[in-house]
């Protein structure tokens, strides 16, 4: 037996890892960490940064917040959920990393993840792209003409946008019709051929969410509920992201 | 809609899966992943895809996730995604199939940057051509095997 305990003096931080604890279900079961490494084995990112999921783990949990919150590794943990998957505790860094994310200044965060935030605000496509529902609606219809013309056995193939009551809300993403148009058309033609009830949404009808990946809050909800609003106020049943 | 994998009986392309963590590990589990891969027998032949190790739930991501494709940091993206290359590349399939559009993009290109030699592939390309409905202009990500086969209105093409 030691002859008397190590008292810490001071006050305690409130520690990055405390906030965090008071915002997940279960606390994240963040304080549940045996150190055992299966994260960091089996994570992609270990490395990366001289950093891995244990490791960044441990520094919050030793309230070295500086060094794990504002380690550029944040960014290139893409938050799969393997390292939940493997844990015999199922602790979710995952959302430690998120809220890391959060944690930097809007403008320290990477350019390109939170110009592609920006550019989805900019109108009601939400596009990562910036491309306007008009532009959308135009490049649709006119693929579709073009198809119905050259492929008369898909001569009465249609591709609604806003229909009412439609059973599927589907999703696009940008680059298609932005950058390749004829990638949608096999995806039509499935849903032609199965006799699908679908639509396109002239609003949120596009698939990605860049602002989810900046950990900005405010926007990706805004984001977000542009396409549940189109697919709830359209009647539709079933809403189908293609990301 | 009756899918076949009769064009591939004597070509055995050989195609292996990418599981998206998004929908499978994330989202509804293996049983989604049974799903993909009950099409995905149906349309290329059973015996024509080769699994990775890990795969399903407990597969690794490809690193196109979480924001990764636009963060800026692509020399570290594609050291992330060099696990996945070589995953593929032990399979020695001739395609990757992507459910995913991230997946599809990283995939894509740690194939174009290690030099690899498989095509990525997304599922909708490979039902129709199954269907014998793939026109020829929507065959870009298909490689010189299968650019010619069985092709819906060769007539349109526009290469």
């Amino acid at each position: 037996m030691p002859e008397s305990t190590i008292k810490i003096r001071g006050k305690k931080k409130n520690s990055f890892l405390d906030k965090v604890k008071e915002i997940l279900p279960d606390e994240g079961n963040l304080s549940l960490c045996l150190t055992c490494g299966a994260c960091a084995s089996g994570c992609p990112a270990t490395g990366l940064e001289d950093m891995d999921p244990r490791k960044f783990l441990r520094q919050c949990a030793m309230g070295l917040d500086e060094e794990a919150v504002k380690s550029p590794w944040v960014w290139m943990c893409t938050m799969c959920q393997r390292c939940i998957y493997v844990c015999p505790m199922k602790i979710d860094i995952p959302q430690l990393i998120f809220n890391a994310r959060a944690e930097w200044p809007r403008e320290d965060r990477p350019k390109g993840i939170r110009d592609s935030c920006d550019m989805a605000l900019r109108n009601d496509s939400n596009s990562a792209m910036g491309t306007a529902p008009d532009d959308f609606i135009f490049v649709v219809e006119d693929v579709l003409e073009e198809y119905r013309e050259s492929q008369p056995e898909f001569k009465d193939m249609v591709t609604p946008i806003d229909k009412p009551e439609a059973f599927f809300f589907i999703n696009q993403n940008s680059r298609e019709p932005v950058t390749e148009p004829d990638e949608m058309v096999p995806l039509w033609k499935i849903l032609h051929l199965a006799g699908v009830d679908w639509t396109y949404g002239s609003k949120g009808w596009a698939a990605e969410n860049y602002c989810l990946f900046l950990a900005d809050d405010e926007c990706w909800e805004k984001v977000t509920r542009v396409s549940a609003k189109q697919a709830d106020e359209l009647g539709c049943k079933v809403f189908l992201n293609t990301e | 809609m009756k899918v076949s994998s009769e064009w591939n009986k004597d070509r055995k392309i050989k195609f292996t899966i990418q599981d998206p963590c998004q929908i499978v590990r994330k989202g509804e589990g293996d049983v989604v992943a049974d799903d993909l891969r009950f099409v995905i027998q149906s349309v290329v032949g059973k015996e024509n895809v080769i699994e990775m190790t890990p795969n399903k739930s407990n597969n690794y991501c490809c690193g196109g996730g979480g924001g990764f494709l636009q963060s800026g940091f692509p020399e570290e993206r594609r050291e992330y995604g060099k696990i996945k290359f070589d995953q593929i590349m032990a399979t020695g399939a001739d395609y990757c199939i992507t459910g995913c559009h991230n997946c599809h993009a990283q995939v894509h290109d740690i194939g174009h940057h290690f030099e690899g030699t498989y095509g990525t592939v997304h599922v909708w390309t490979l039902i129709c051509l199954s269907l014998g409905i793939l026109g020829p202009n929507e065959r870009a990500y298909l490689g010189d095997d299968l650019k010619d086969v069985d092709v819906f209105h060769p007539e349109t093409s526009m290469f």
